[in-house]
């Protein structure tokens, strides 16, 4: 290991013993094959949903706009390949409930539409960056989908002087983004300059956790002529939230209730990062994503890089299909991903896996009392009481749980997992925390 | 001995003494006038404080009535009887009152309506919501974990094959129910109104025939049988007209092809039923 290298971490948290990843850590990206049909999801960021500009038998070129930006907190959508619009459709959606989505019959060529003109970055200001980034509808693709540029354009009384890209990757099972820093670091290096100029700040870091070596010595060797440093960090869950990354790297806390930026920090994705330098130096939007196909179930687990609106069931086929029928289907990781019903949902910008899990690995629990070992609390990354939260969810007291500042919770699952009781407690919390919500709404 | 027995009678009778003062003059400047209205109202409510009325109990409930801030009928419980003496007490009229109940519609219990996905969390309606909408495949059925029973300060809701089954006996018509429900399948009806259409899943009929043995796929054939006003089509379901409904004949005259406009009775005789048909197998 690099001697330089500065490992830093949070306090609390979780480490899953098999993490997993071992499974597709070694297996390099591969590019899937074109499908004749895809179906993309119109919402795929949070905040509004862009609106479709296409209808029913236009023919549209790869990378050309096929949904546009509706508002600030919105970003556009683009066609994955050339082909013919078939019309919107319902889909099963990632969230349980039908998702409505553009379904492109592909005509094989695979044609690009006219691309937007390279920008030079190093010249560029940052309007012209945040401009570009977007236009190529760019969004978090950890996770949370959250609009790139919005997280570029803090309030002006702000004063950022951190940008961090993350590149913890500490959910278990996941790769993608580990194969994105090892492959392609002189993107990622570039994408994070790129970030860091468009937000103004001198201060950019990559931070990793140690149990990527390989990425981490691949973007060492270039990172000084991007001016961007390059910290470790334990190996530990949930190193990768952003409180949490913040912390590590800076020692700074973000307050209750606060943002990233009122402690002067901006965090974006290491495969965000790919993709801003994708967009401002060759103008390509973002319509593929490197997703880590993984699971026991998987015949050749991997990381694929798949264009969006890609069904799972198709996803699947890549891999060679399953040895056996899996009981779990998730879309992210095990810790914070969603489990999916059906294997008809599509890719979309923040599918940065797809796990499959076998029945031994599926726990179907009876939750007994609380035994009071205190093992939530020690857990917690944001130093809350899991297991009084919990119980006063169930006692229907949501108004009390506000003084344990239940709102803080960022519903990493590190409590749930280390509960020797196995008590649902983020569920708990999580219908604490729409409870308040929709309270404050009605007044 | 004798002067240790007289000082004490005259130390506690003095201390008595003192005390009562106290009380007295506390009570003579400082005390709270209260209605005797009030207890009196009281006394006539059910005392159940189940919050029908939208107050926090029946005390303040009282208290609002006497100071004019409510009328009587509002407290759903009350038998009609009750609220007239009350009415009489406070010098108000009341007109006739109508009686309401709970109804829960939706008819897609475990055998009907098929579970989509296995569940493994918290035993309560809302949380189960957040979890991609539930494990039921019908995105507007009843989720069957009983958030609305054990919210009924009555018992009168019933859990029968993982659906929601209101006993009109024992409803008094609180609607306390209703808020708990995150599918909004309670609805507070006439209790007259014996018969309803037990689906509330507003997708098209193909759509809730994949899903369910009994939705109401709009063939309007009660609408057709019945008079004029009775139903209302709402969008690709039919609804009674609660204003207007229509009586217990209807069921026969209508022949419902999908068997979900039932008598409130023919319903619980189904569950039960359905019920006994498991527990046989």
């Amino acid at each position: 290991m690099n001697k330089d290298l500065k490992i830093v971490s949070f306090k609390g948290g979780v480490h899953p013993p098999k993490d997993g990843k071992i499974l597709s850590k070694k297996n390099a990206i591969q590019t899937a094959p074109l499908l004749e049909r895809y179906q993309v999801i119109v919402s795929q960021n949070i905040g509004a949903p862009p609106a479709p500009v296409v209808k029913a038998g236009d023919e549209v070129k790869k990378g050309q706009l096929i949904a546009e930006a509706a508002g600030f907190v919105s970003v556009p959508l683009h066609a994955p390949t050339s082909g013919k619009i078939e019309g919107l459709i319902d889909i099963p959606g990632p969230m349980g409930v039908p998702a409505q989505a553009i379904a492109i019959l592909a005509d094989g060529k695979d044609e690009w539409a006219e691309l937007a003109p390279p920008i030079d970055w190093r010249g560029a200001d940052a309007e012209t960056l945040k401009k570009r980034i977007l236009e190529c509808g760019i969004v978090g693709m950890g996770g949370a989908a959250f609009p790139s540029h919005v997280k570029l354009s803090p309030p002006p009384d702000k004063k950022i002087d951190y940008m961090i890209i993350n590149g913890a990757e500490c959910e278990p099972y996941l790769t993608a983004d580990h194969r994105v820093m090892l492959e392609e670091p002189e993107k990622v290096l570039a994408g994070a300059a790129i970030l860091g100029r468009a937000a103004g700040v001198k201060n950019v870091v990559i931070a990793v956790e140690i149990n990527k070596v390989d990425a981490i010595n691949a973007m060492m060797e270039k990172a000084a002529e991007f001016g961007v440093g390059i910290v470790g960090m334990k190996v530990q869950y949930p190193q990768g939230a952003e409180k949490q990354l913040i912390y590590a790297v800076t020692r700074r806390k973000v307050p209750t209730g606060a943002l990233p930026a009122d402690v002067g920090c901006i965090v974006q994705n290491a495969g965000t990062a790919a993709a801003v330098a994708d967009a401002v130096r060759s103008g390509i939007p973002l319509i593929e994503r490197v997703t880590t196909i993984t699971g026991e179930p998987v015949v050749t687990p991997g990381n694929w890089r798949l264009r969006l609106g890609t069904p799972i069931s198709a996803a699947l086929t890549f891999c060679g299909g399953v040895k056996y029928e899996p009981s779990k289907l998730i879309l992210g990781g095990p810790m914070m991903g969603f489990a999916q019903r059906s294997i008809e949902v599509t890719v979309m910008k923040n599918t940065s896996g797809i796990l499959l899990l076998k029945k031994s690995e599926i726990t179907q629990y009876e939750s007994n009392p609380c035994i009071r070992c205190g093992r939530c609390i020690k857990a917690c990354p944001m130093n809350l009481q899991p297991t009084v939260l919990s119980q006063l969810t169930e006692a229907g007291k949501f108004e009390e749980t506000l003084k344990y500042n239940v709102m803080d919770c960022i519903e990493c699952g590190a409590c749930a997992f280390t509960c020797p009781a196995q008590i649902p407690l983020v569920q708990h919390i999580r219908r604490a925390k729409a409870e308040i919500r929709n309270r404050s709404k009605k007044r | 001995m004798l002067l240790t027995i007289i000082l004490s009678i005259l130390a506690l009778s003095g201390l008595g003494i003192i005390l009562g003062l106290a009380i007295g003059f506390v009570s003579k400047f400082f005390g709270v006038a209260t209605d005797p209205k009030v207890d009196l109202v009281l006394e006539l409510l059910p005392g159940v404080n189940c919050g029908g009325c939208s107050r926090p109990g029946c005390a303040d409930f009282a208290r609002a009535l006497v100071a004019g801030e409510a009328s009587p009928e509002q407290c759903p419980v009350s038998s009609q009887e009750a609220v007239t003496q009350i009415a009489q007490l406070l010098g108000m009229t009341v007109g006739d009152l109508e009686k309401k109940v709970a109804v829960v519609l939706c008819g897609g219990d475990i055998h009907q309506t098929k579970v989509k996905t296995l569940y493994n969390g918290v035993n309560d309606c809302i949380s189960a919501m957040q979890i991609a909408g539930g494990p039921k495949s019908c995105a507007y059925g009843c989720l069957g974990m009983s958030s609305c029973a054990r919210a009924c300060p009555f018992g009168a809701i019933e859990m029968i094959n993982g659906l929601a089954v209101v006993h009109n006996e024992l409803c008094v018509g609180c609607g306390v129910c209703v808020d708990t429900c995150p599918r909004d399948l309670i609805k507070l009806v006439p209790a007259e109104a014996k018969v309803h259409i037990y689906c509330s899943s507003p997708e098209k009929a193909a759509v809730k025939m994949k899903v369910c043995n009994v939705p109401c796929i709009a063939c309007r054939k009660c609408v057709k049988s019945g008079e004029e006003g009775q139903f209302e089509i709402k969008g690709f379901r039919v609804e009674v007209n609660y204003d207007n409904f229509p009586g217990e004949d209807i069921v026969e005259k209508s022949g419902c092809p999908k068997n979900c406009l039932l008598t409130t009775a023919q319903h619980l005789e189904i569950e039960r039923n359905a019920d006994k048909e498991e527990n046989a197998v």
